[in-house]
């Protein structure tokens, strides 16, 4: 949680007036949902207990407190009609992060429940439904090494209540987290449109916080993914991160740049980096 | 678009092995002749670790750690409670628990799931003999809980059927009771024959239930992923045949007799193994193998993994032939 959560929220709740889709649930994700939503509630109060309140009332009544967005909720566990929208959305403006649900049967990890508001050249409505390995199939250089049926394999053997953390980073022109597949025309020609002195404003890294939990009670694993701008002009106001970006850059296979889509403009952000020393 | 890659996750919360519990017993009764269940509340008061239906609890017993299968509710519980059947030709786990008093504190791990309900499951057939109700009585709770329609068929000796009593309440028509065994298992087959398509089957039981189960449900032919069994493991395996497990990187060989267990072998002789439920089902104790051919008899590795070969849970599985060869 940072200073830029009650702005975050407001944008997450606009996006998902405008576009619905950003929320997808499968209909047998219920009660990972409702899992998932009192997993963050209590994520979030022992975070900023002066913030957040999740309190018992009775074995199945709960209540509630946001203190940041003026929300008191009182709920059943698993009664829909105690809370005024689905759980899942429900929560998702209460968190920066977002959030995908991967229910875990027949040997696979399928994302059947996910709102997602700042995906990274990405689709919730799309993938809903996929496996882990459909949802990775364009990934490059992964495959071979069975990189990804390892991961799964991982994932898939996470106990309840086990957590783990890594990190995804890519780039994006202007400070605007959704970059959904679903807007492309309104962000994908900004890519061809960054040159000059205005990469280093202009141009940001985006770097993902990704936590992975296997819930409590559902045994569905919660994929949150928490994302990060910073421009490449307050980078480079640190050495070690400004030269140690501009290698990462000029090094990355042209795979793997195209994958990330900034394969139009990472040569000029390597030389703006390096003239920034 | 995200990627994952195994090398880059870094622990955020303590494994469930590690994060051990205490636990204080507060009630304890008998739910059935020689059967008795123990409720536990977190020793120093605080919440408990929610968990999936199906999971158990690893508990300390003396010497010994027994996985037993928890009974209530797995939503934010506020107790854990266990049922256990004595034997007293058993290895001192059940005497251990038949021994607890209201008020003794005993060392757990945090609940682990391995035989889950599976959430698309148009149907769910439960199938339980005798003090296997239990994982199943974890799985009706669930299913009546979100409306998911299931059917339960309990086995059970006439006088000795544990949580008769809560089953009847919780499940109405949707528990069936069977005291004679040929009755059951011609009641068996018929489900298996007649379930409806897309219905998941759980079993827990002794193993000869567990194997007549199984093969009925080959032979109709049940896709495998929609057939979840939970055994009573490590007592029924056979003490296996002894071979030697050869050290590769250290040089040395390791002497297994039957009746002694590769990853107890190897701890006689020193070599330290992480390990945790000591029953196949954890994945702990999984050790690499460069030669021989493991008989497998674990839980936890999938098909292609025993195929491959190329790594035995070492509390339970055993070689095939006189010499297994360990990457240790």
């Amino acid at each position: 949680m940072d200073e830029s959560y009650e702005s975050d929220s407001a944008e997450c709740l606009a996006l998902l007036a405008t576009d619905p889709s950003r929320c997808q649930e499968l209909p047998h994700m219920r009660p990972a949902c409702w899992d998932a939503m009192t997993f963050v509630m209590s994520e979030l109060q022992e975070a900023r207990p002066d913030a957040f309140n999740l309190e018992r009332l009775d074995v199945d009544t709960w209540r509630w407190r946001n203190q940041l967005l003026g929300i008191e909720q009182e709920f059943v566990y698993g009664d829909d009609r105690t809370l005024p929208t689905d759980p899942l959305r429900f929560i998702a403006p209460q968190v920066q992060d977002d959030l995908v649900l991967l229910d875990q049967r027949e040997g696979s990890l399928w994302a059947d429940a996910g709102v997602v508001t700042a995906a990274a050249d990405w689709s919730m409505r799309f993938d809903v439904g996929m496996s882990f390995l459909e949802i990775h199939g364009p990934v490059p250089r992964v495959h071979p090494a069975g990189v990804v049926d390892r991961a799964q394999e991982f994932l898939m053997r996470l106990q309840p209540g086990e957590a783990y953390r890594r990190t995804n980073w890519t780039m994006t022109v202007g400070r605007r987290l959704d970059t959904a597949t679903e807007t492309y025309p309104e962000w994908g020609p900004d890519r061809r449109l960054v040159l000059g002195q205005d990469i280093g404003t202009r141009l940001h890294l985006r770097v993902e916080v990704q936590h992975l939990v296997r819930l409590p009670s559902s045994g569905a694993v919660l994929f949150l993914i928490r994302t990060y701008l910073l421009p490449l002009q307050d980078i480079a106001r640190v050495p070690a991160w400004r030269d140690r970006l501009a290698a990462v850059l000029a090094e990355l296979p042209q795979d793997m740049a195209d994958y990330k889509g900034i394969a139009r403009y990472r040569h000029a952000a390597v030389d703006w980096l390096r003239s920034a020393a | 678009m995200t990627t994952l890659s195994p090398s880059a996750l870094a622990p955020t919360r303590a494994p469930a092995d590690r994060g051990a519990l205490r636990l204080r017993v507060t009630d304890l009764h008998e739910a059935a002749p020689g059967i008795r269940s123990v409720t536990f509340v977190a020793a120093d008061g605080g919440p408990l670790p929610g968990h999936p239906a199906g999971s158990h609890l690893v508990l300390t017993c003396g010497d010994r750690r027994n996985a037993y299968s928890l009974t209530g509710p797995g939503v934010a519980p506020e107790s854990y409670t266990i049922s256990v059947l004595l034997l007293p030709a058993g290895q001192g786990g059940s005497q251990f628990v038949h021994r607890l008093e209201v008020g003794d504190v005993v060392d757990a791990d945090r609940p682990r799931s391995a035989f889950a309900p599976v959430s698309t499951a148009r149907h769910h057939l439960l199938v339980a003999g005798g003090i296997g109700i239990t994982p199943m009585l974890s799985h009706a709770r669930e299913a009546v809980r979100w409306g998911r329609g299931f059917t339960l068929l309990y086995g059970h000796r006439a006088g000795a059927a544990a949580h008769l009593h809560e089953l009847r309440q919780l499940c109405g028509d949707r528990l069936e009771e069977h005291p004679d065994r040929e009755v059951f298992l011609a009641r068996i087959s018929q489900a298996l024959a007649t379930a409806r398509l897309g219905t998941h089957l759980y079993v827990c039981g002794p193993a000869p239930l567990l194997d007549a189960v199984l093969q009925r449900a080959e032979q109709l032919g049940w896709p495998p992923e929609r057939v979840h069994t939970e055994r009573f493991s490590a007592a029924d395996l056979d003490p296996g045949e002894p071979f030697v497990a050869s050290l590769v990187r250290s040089g040395g060989q390791v002497v297994v007799p039957s009746g002694v267990s590769l990853l107890a072998a190897l701890e006689g002789e020193g070599v330290r193994v992480p390990n945790m439920c000591r029953q196949g089902v954890c994945g702990e104790c999984r050790v690499p193998v460069l030669a021989g051919l493991p008989l497998h008899r674990d839980l936890f590795l999938s098909e292609a993994e025993r195929a491959a070969g190329d790594s035995v849970m070492c509390c339970v599985s055993r070689s095939t032939g006189p010499t297994l060869e360990l990457d240790l």
